[in-house]
């Protein structure tokens, strides 16, 4: 049995016929070939798989696609606009917030929409915000300073 | 002193980060290519049992099934190890874990390859199950391999115990506990496997140890080295934790690929990675110091059992490393240390970030402490007047003749806390229920493998005819930023900027086989060979620009991507061009740098010997708020002092200090896998509890640079010393909030809050206390 939904991905939009048992993460890792959003445990814990669903950010392994019907998504692909990258993804490659890399870009998204929402997040806000989201590598503190370093960047333009 | 370096130090950005942030980066599950098979693994019903029977027959008619292996459809070496030759690729006629796998399918889906697995008949006749290493090493107990369970035994042996034993005025003597740990690398494990044009296979995955893996897959597919080819995709962590596991899991898939013809995947769950994969050893490990009223340490009897799991992966290592550093950076005339890793039907142990160090600096760490209490003196005291100078000679009879950091770090890390103050002042009683404590902890630690075997390494730098350069390496990347250190290194000795440089993700076959990325010999041994490579070409061209300017070569340099007149800084011409002319002329811009460790020795019956060429220094110090209504520890500030020699990336060193220290934080406090009679309690990050941005504090942090002339502009280890002395600095912190000494790893709310664990026995709910005493002192006072 295949549902009939309409979406936009990454600001595209798709008219697509899908199965309603698959994940948003696997639709889009193999549908879609957008492979940047990660697979890391599969029950919401481990937030490598974080995109953002109306701006909201969501685990891609919990959500179903006929979830996305009407709504959009955006990916880590679609942060960047063309060349220019995001504040965000700019403040992680300088504050050396990427290590192994494979947290990264669901802690791009999460990031996001806390920087969405709030312009200027303190430390505990932003550690708050990010909680759902593991590291292994890093012990969070650079990616907590890339956070604040891309919402000072943010406010200046 | 301070040199004039335009790339070394600086906090210079990964070479890997922008596709990372793009989400263009490649990580082994991402490569798919047409026709691709998906494989699965059938692992054991039982921890121990006989294998009496496989029928695979149903799984085999199944439409969209291509093939169903199984041990006997391997058509070379059955079993791989590192040191001891006895993992089993597939289990043949019996199971010793619940990871061990017993077939292989590979199917068009991955929903048919599951379904597949549901029709294979295994029959097992159940064996006694042993998982307790002591109950292991007793002579009653049941076989996991052969007549013996206890597999390594590590000896060091110094002095005179029983004199030292005589000349002291107390005798402390303690029993300590460590639990297993998961590596929990964010990326599970994935390979993709495709047959090659020479009759080989040729595989993508997330390998760590890509040199012993190929040995392995080369043996079971009776396939000459040259035609194994694996190829590292960009790895999501590992830890020490993609060696053995990825092994079996590239065995495996290249098994399928070559019996069917076509590329296999296999990516494994969270939960079959949990299930399968090695962890890092529990200890159980009785101290016994003999000291002196004025603190001196007259005497250290230590005796450890190493949970080894069901096979002997890197344990006989592991375990001696431990048993190297067993007595810490302190003086001691008499030693006696026996460490024995034992197997089990646990999951196997093997590397783990620390290797052997974090289990036995708990206990030393502890009892430092400990001793101080009994003399009067405090944490920072005691080590001062114990702790090693240049000079000292080690537990293993080795002379310490480089520059020995210990006090430099220890003194710099108290300074920048106020430590000693905090800690008099947290001592004395507190009234509220939420106490503040201050804890500290040292180590010292031998730098790349030692006399563990050959140590050697090499690097590829190769300049391209428009001046850009491609570095390669046989030292992997799993995150920790080995590729922009050797990048970097590169570039510093051609006097070019990192834009030019891109890193060659590793490839056995277009790299030698430059031994495992572990042990943190990833800068001091790649990066070594990075310089020499880079200097190989670095003469070329400059001869050439001799020929080409007609300046004498000593008066040349490169600089900013120019060459240049040493003397006026005159830009001659800039490096594309001087690449175009070398090529023109041609003269070879590849510079292959091999670098091998200077030698090292052991004695296995004594335990004496130069056990490392050098050695590293560190110390961190926590300090924590526990509520002692609820056992609930908080880590509100960190110090992290470390040696690194050379920090030649400031950024990524930090990153190190800072995941080490999470890691660390992990193992104190919240981490723990637990096994009961075989079975695995946790098998996903529900369970398994990990440190989040919640749980990790800020970490103040101090480089300590003291140049070591065996690394590359002195640079020496830093991956794993960050991560081997958090956790004793956190417990020797609760105790001084608390007046409570943990024991056993980790520091949980329950044994904060009861002084022992909680266990749930078969029915969920179900609270029963342990009955292990794990307390014995005694005091003899002369």
């Amino acid at each position: 049995m295949k549902v009939n939904i309409k979406t936009k991905i990454n600001n595209k939009v798709y008219e697509l016929s899908v199965s309603p048992n698959q994940t948003l993460l696997h639709f889009l890792r193999e549908e879609l070939g957008l492979t940047g959003t990660k697979c890391g445990c599969e029950i919401g814990e481990c937030g490598a798989c974080t995109v953002l669903l109306n701006g909201k950010a969501v685990n891609s392994c919990l959500v179903l696609v006929p979830q996305i019907h009407n709504k959009e998504v955006l990916t880590v692909e679609g942060l960047a606009e063309g060349d220019v990258l995001h504040p965000l993804q700019k403040a992680f490659i300088d504050y050396g917030a990427v290590h192994c890399g494979f947290c990264t870009p669901g802690l791009l998204m999460t990031s996001k929409e806390l920087l969405d929402e709030n312009s200027e997040p303190d430390e505990v806000e932003i550690r708050t915000a990010i909680a759902g989201n593991l590291c292994r590598c890093t012990g969070y503190i650079q990616i907590v300073e890339a956070i604040k370093g891309a919402s000072k960047e943010l406010r200046k333009s | 002193m301070e040199q004039n370096y335009k790339i070394i130090g600086k906090p210079e950005s990964r070479v890997d980060a922008l596709g990372k942030v793009t989400g263009k980066a490649k990580f082994a599950e991402d490569y798919n290519v047409a026709h691709q098979l998906y494989g699965k693994v059938l692992r054991a019903k039982h921890p121990h049992a006989k294998i009496l029977k496989i029928d695979t027959s149903k799984a085999e008619k199944l439409p969209g099934v291509e093939a169903v292996l199984t041990a006997k459809d391997i058509p070379g070496s059955k079993v791989f190890g590192i040191v001891v030759q006895n993992q089993a690729i597939l289990a043949e006629d019996r199971v010793r874990y619940l990871g061990d796998g017993v077939a292989l399918v590979a199917a068009k889906t991955k929903e048919i390859a599951e379904e597949a697995l549901e029709l294979i008949e295994v029959e097992y006749e159940p064996l006694p199950v042993v998982t307790d290493p002591e109950d292991a090493a007793h002579p009653d107990a049941p076989k996991i391999h052969g007549d013996d369970n206890v597999f390594v035994h590590h000896k060091v042996r110094k002095g005179d115990i029983e004199k030292g034993f005589a000349e002291a005025e107390f005798i402390i003597e303690k029993k300590f506990k460590t639990q297993f740990i998961e590596h929990s690398y964010l990326e599970p494990e994935a390979v993709l496997a495709e047959p090659s044009e020479h009759g080989g296979v040729r595989i993508i995955g997330s390998v760590q140890n890509l040199f012993s893996s190929r040995r392995s897959v080369a043996a079971a597919l009776n396939l000459p080295l040259n035609k194994v080819q694996i190829i590292q995709a960009t790895l999501g962590g590992s830890f020490g934790g993609k060696d053995e596991v990825m092994t079996s899991m590239c065995c495996r898939a290249a098994l399928l690929a070559l019996k069917t013809g076509k590329p296999v995947k296999m990516v494994n769950t969270r939960e079959e990675s949990m299930l399968e994969s090695y962890k890092r050893h529990p200890y159980t490990m009785y101290y016994k110091w003999g000291i002196k009223k004025d603190g001196s340490i007259t005497a250290m009897e230590i005796k450890i059992y190493a949970d080894g799991g069901a096979y002997a992966s890197m344990s006989p290592f592991v375990t001696w490393r431990s048993v190297v550093q067993a007595t810490g950076p302190y003086y001691c005339e008499n030693v006696k240390t026996d460490v024995y890793a034992v197997y089990t039907n646990n999951n196997y142990t093997g590397a783990m970030r620390g290797f052997g160090s974090p289990q036995v600096n708990f206990a030393i760490e502890s009892m430092m402490d400990i001793i101080a209490e009994k003399v009067g003196k405090d944490p920072l005291e005691i080590r001062l007047q114990n702790g090693f100078e240049r000079g000292a000679i080690t537990a293993t009879g080795q002379t310490l003749d480089h520059n020995v950091s210990l006090k430099e770090v220890l003194t710099k890390a108290a300074k920048e806390i106020d430590f000693q103050n905090k800690w008099r002042q947290y001592k004395s009683a507190q009234d509220s229920p939420i106490r503040r404590g201050i804890g500290l902890a040292c180590s010292y630690r031998g730098v790349s493998l030692g006399a563990e075997g050959t140590d050697a390494a090499g690097t590829i730098v190769s300049v391209q005819t428009d001046g850009s350069v491609i570095v390669s390496s046989g030292i992997t990347d799993m995150g920790q930023g080995a590729q922009t250190q050797m990048c970097q290194i590169a570039a510093e000795v051609l006097g070019i900027t990192m834009d030019r440089i891109v890193f060659l993700n590793t490839n056995t076959s277009r790299v030698p086989d430059s031994g495992p990325t572990v042990a943190s010999r990833g800068t001091i041994m790649g990066g070594y060979a990075a310089k020499r490579a880079a200097e190989i070409v670095r003469s070329t061209l400059l001869s050439v620009a001799s020929e080409m300017t007609g300046y004498d070569v000593q008066v040349l340099d490169l600089k900013d991507n120019y060459l240049i007149d040493k003397d006026s800084g005159e830009r001659l011409a800039s490096f594309s061009e001087l690449a175009a002319e070398c090529f023109k002329k041609g003269r070879p811009m590849y510079g292959f740098g091999w670098y091998k460790s200077p030698q090292t020795s052991w004695d296995e019956e004594h335990g004496q010997g130069i056990a490392y060429f050098t050695f590293v220094y560190g110390t961190n110090i926590a300090e924590v708020e526990v509520d002692t209504e609820t056992g609930k520890v908080n880590v509100v500030d960190f110090v992290s002092a470390h040696d690194v020699g050379r920090a030649i990336n400031r950024q990524t060193v930090l990153g190190q200090f800072y995941g080490g220290v999470a890691m660390g934080l992990g193992y104190g406090l919240l981490e723990e896998f637990e096994i009961e009679d075989g079975i695995p309690k946790q098998l996903n990050f529900d369970e398994y509890l990990l440190p989040t941005a919640m749980d990790v504090p800020n970490v103040r942090a101090i480089i300590v640079e003291n140049e070591d002339s065996t690394g590359p502009f002195g640079a020496k280890s830093i991956g794993e010393p960050t991560n081997e002395i958090a956790a004793p600095a956190i417990v020797n912190a609760i105790y001084n909030a608390t007046g409570k000494r943990i024991y056993e790893l980790p520091a949980n709310l329950e044994r904060v809050l009861l002084g022992h664990k909680l266990t749930r026995k078969g029915e969920r709910g179900s609270v029963q206390k342990e009955k292990e005493e794990l307390v014995i002192e005694s005091c003899k006072i002369k």
